[in-house]
């Protein structure tokens, strides 16, 4: 085998790679995507109900009802618009009213959100940054240092 | 006072960098042995003005001085004084000084065991490390001084985030730093390569040392913290395609290419200009790893404090780096000697096959962790793209990587009878259908887990049948067997055992995630809940005062079969200065499965809620890492790699321990 040849089969081996990986990577781009919503977003604009999606956040004060077992019911607000949260799971340490939440799930025909997942948060002053946006957005929430929401 | 010492000997580090950067690397280009023969002392006075200043910050946080800001944002007087160590590494400042702490040690290293380095490329090598610090060390006084102070002092300070006072920050941030940061070495070889315009199979015996003891760092730092995030986070995870695990996951597999396609440089004298190709991308993966999670611009449990300009600087430092040396690369390597022709079906083309499979998933990888910034740069809005996009695309190009991992090795150089090695793993593939079919029959759903679990007998009975053939077992007497299993070289059981420890983990990763269960229930003391084959009893929750914090401490009887074969204590823990509670898992492990109980909120009246996980097979993750760790170090223990041993002198020095 010459040298020529053998380079040809190391790239055409390459390409080869390359283009299974494209593959893969463009069917998974169709289920493997999570998109985020404000809660303004979600009243503007209303993802498909099977659709996976992201909402954030502040959890309103008052708005947490414990039912039996480990359901819960609370509500997302930006300020500006909110959304009724509905789930059956374990919250993370920090979930508490009026902090900041990421909840995943799917948003259902009766404007509801039905969530598969409440994000865990692991600092007490730590803002997920597409929270910390879309409060920015709504025009109430100012970055203190660092970024750290300024009490 | 000590940390204005610590400040100073800081600038001091930046002044010798500026001067290991420069003069040696002058000197190579001159050829003036006097300006080469800075390099040695430079990289050593770095090591020394680095190592004080880390020392200066280490003493403000054990003595507690509230004078430094850095101090007051991530510790308190009542912290046990290990994670006040630990602490030192837990913010963003006092990380990156532990950053180039340990570029300093990797470049004092080249200088004081790169004695027999030709004098040009070690100059060279210690130069380009140089401008690493360069970098590293202005962006730590520049943008994020450690030693920055406050007046007034606070009484006390802030404490730091619960979650990471654990014995985990001790180990795993250190091991991390230490495999991301040696890849440097590989990274300066390769630029001093270019700047020389020669590479050699001595200079594959230098690098792969280096290359080696970082990729067993960097293994043995994310297996660390895999477990740190599966016994602390509470959801009986141990990976969560989180950004930040992605970006020191592509350093490894990169990493992992580089290591392998050493191997075709040192023995067969081809594969160089991609070898140092991979040694860039390596390091620039690394460096990216660095610049994400300092920028803040992805999510993750690890981000630290977001400044702009921070990311901003760090981008800069990212782009020079790769750019600078993607372009050395453009011009200097077509003038590589091209080295030894293969067949195809060789062990080259098997290692050529492997870098393009490690490669390849390093992309996706990539793809995946940096794809939403692609899309809310062009203003698509925020995505995020979680686990069903990895296991959709990294894991299926894994799967031919582990097919043919227990084929190369019995493969010859230059050109190799297919056939007749795949005969040979005739057994090899009879256990695999084997377990399987039987896996499948057990449980139909599971077609994935199948499938994924023969590969894994496949690789791991494959490893032992390349082992028993180097030895002739069962074809040549036993004593026979023995002696050859004592002769083989160490790099031989290291591939052997990294490889088997692959396969250990590839099983653990298809028991914890096909055949995990989960069960919670809202108990009261003396009832109980089931778990599989397991049966839990509670038996009610008591306050206890810790070091530095309040805990509710539960009592679990864990029963198999009416026996109780254990008591678990999981805790809800509240850290009263920064006012946040944490919760302690408790794990029972044993070979082959985990129990894992978390303990939640309680409802008020003497009932709390209990989660627990059953996970098959995860013992097998850490165990499967430890032993591809302990093949690293077999490999890097063998006398072929310890080019610094001066073998003349050990044989006198036997000679004399005989004599005397």
């Amino acid at each position: 085998m010459t040298r020529k040849r053998r380079r040809l089969l190391m790239v055409g081996a390459g390409l080869a790679c390359v283009a299974v990986a494209t593959g893969l990577a463009l069917s998974a781009f169709d289920d493997g995507l999570v998109f985020f919503y404000s809660p303004s977003d979600l009243a503007a604009n209303r993802p498909a109900p099977d659709r996976l999606v992201r909402i954030g956040g502040l959890v309103e004060d008052g708005s947490v009802v414990r039912g039996t077992g480990r359901e819960v019911a609370f509500v997302v607000t930006d300020l500006a618009a909110t959304v009724p949260v509905r789930y059956d799971g374990s919250l993370p340490d920090l979930f508490r009213e009026g902090q900041g939440v990421v909840v995943e799930g799917r948003y259902g025909t009766d404007g509801t959100f039905q969530a598969v997942e409440v994000l865990a948060k692991h600092d007490e002053t730590y803002m997920p940054p597409e929270v910390a946006e879309s409060l920015q957005r709504a025009g109430v929430w100012k970055p203190g240092r660092d970024g750290k929401a300024a009490q | 006072m000590i940390p204005e010492l610590g400040h100073y000997a800081l600038i001091l580090a930046l002044l010798v960098a500026l001067v290991q950067g420069s003069l040696p690397v002058i000197g190579a280009a001159r050829n003036d042995p006097a300006l080469m023969a800075t390099a040695v002392p430079a990289a050593l006075a770095q090591l020394i003005t680095i190592g004080l200043a880390f020392l200066a910050l280490t003493w403000s946080y054990v003595v507690s001085d509230f004078t430094v800001l850095n101090v007051v944002e991530n510790s308190h007087s009542a912290k046990p004084l290990i994670y006040k160590i630990a602490g030192v590494w837990g913010n963003h400042e006092g990380s990156l000084l532990l950053w180039v702490l340990i570029l300093a040690v990797f470049g004092a290293g080249v200088a004081l065991f790169g004695g027999n380095l030709p004098e040009r490329l070690r100059a060279r090598v210690i130069g380009v490390q140089g401008w690493i610090a360069i970098g590293f060390l202005s962006f730590s006084l520049f943008t994020s001084n450690p030693f920055a102070r406050v007046f007034p002092p606070p009484p006390d300070g802030q404490d730091l985030n619960p979650l990471l006072q654990d014995i985990g920050l001790a180990f795993h941030p250190p091991m991390l730093y230490l495999g991301y940061v040696g890849f440097s070495i590989a990274f300066a070889f390769a630029i001093a390569a270019l700047l020389e315009g020669r590479v050699d199979a001595a200079w594959a015996r230098w690098v792969r040392p280096w290359t080696l003891a970082a990729w067993i760092c960097l293994t043995a730092g994310i297996a660390l913290g895999s477990r740190w995030a599966y016994y602390e986070l509470g959801w009986g995870g141990w990976w969560f395609w989180d950004p930040v695990e992605n970006v020191s996951f592509m350093p490894w597999l990169m990493g992992t290419a580089l290591l392998h396609s050493a191997i075709v440089v040192e023995k067969r004298d081809a594969l160089k200009v991609w070898t140092i190709l991979l040694a860039i991308l390596t390091f620039g993966l690394s460096l990216l790893g660095t610049f994400i999670v300092r920028s803040g611009l992805l999510t993750s449990v690890h981000a630290f404090a977001v400044d702009p300009a921070r990311g901003l600087y760090v981008l800069a430092l990212l782009g020079i780096a790769v750019g600078g040396s993607l372009l050395l690369y453009a011009v200097r390597a077509p003038a590589l000697k091209a080295g030894g022709l293969f067949a195809p079906v060789s062990r080259e083309g098997a290692l050529v096959l492997n870098n393009l499979l490690l490669a390849t998933g390093a992309g996706t990888v990539l793809l995946g962790t940096l794809y939403p910034l692609f899309v809310e740069a062009f203003g698509g809005g925020r995505v995020s793209v979680g686990a069903p996009f990895f296991n959709l695309t990294f894991v299926p190009l894994m799967l031919p990587l582990v097919a043919i991992m227990a084929v190369g090795p019995l493969l010859a150089w230059k050109r190799a009878d297919l056939a007749g090695v795949l005969g040979r793993l005739k057994l090899a593939f009879l256990l695999a259908v084997a377990v399987g079919v039987g896996a499948f029959w057990a449980e139909r759903a599971q077609i994935m887990a199948a499938l994924f679990l023969a590969f894994a007998v496949w690789l791991f009975v494959g490893t032992l049948v390349e082992w028993a053939e180097r030895v002739r077992l069962l074809r040549a007497p036993l004593r026979d067997v023995w002696t050859r299993a004592r002769g083989l070289p160490r790099a031989a059981y290291g591939m052997s055992f990294a490889h088997a420890g692959l396969a250990i983990v590839v099983a653990g990763m298809v028991g914890s995630t096909a055949w995990k269960s989960e069960a919670t229930a809202l108990l009261a003391a003396g009832q109980s809940m089931t778990l599989g084959d397991y049966t839990l009893r509670f038996e009610g929750v008591e306050s206890a005062p810790g070091s530095n914090y309040q805990s509710d401490r539960a009592t679990v009887v864990l029963l198999l079969d009416g026996r109780e074969i254990g008591e678990l204590h999981p805790e809800r823990r509240f850290y009263p200065v920064q006012g946040t509670p944490t919760s302690e898992t408790a794990i029972r492990t044993t070979f082959l499965d985990d129990v894992y109980v978390v303990l939640e909120e309680g409802e008020g009246r003497g009932r709390w809620t209990l989660r627990a996980y059953h996970e098959p097979l995860v013992p097998w993750l850490w165990l499967g890492a430890a032993a591809m760790v302990l093949g690293g170090l077999l490999s890097l223990s063998d006398r072929r790699l310890r080019v610094g041993a001066p073998r003349r002198a050990r044989a006198g020095s036997a000679l004399a321990a005989r004599t005397a």
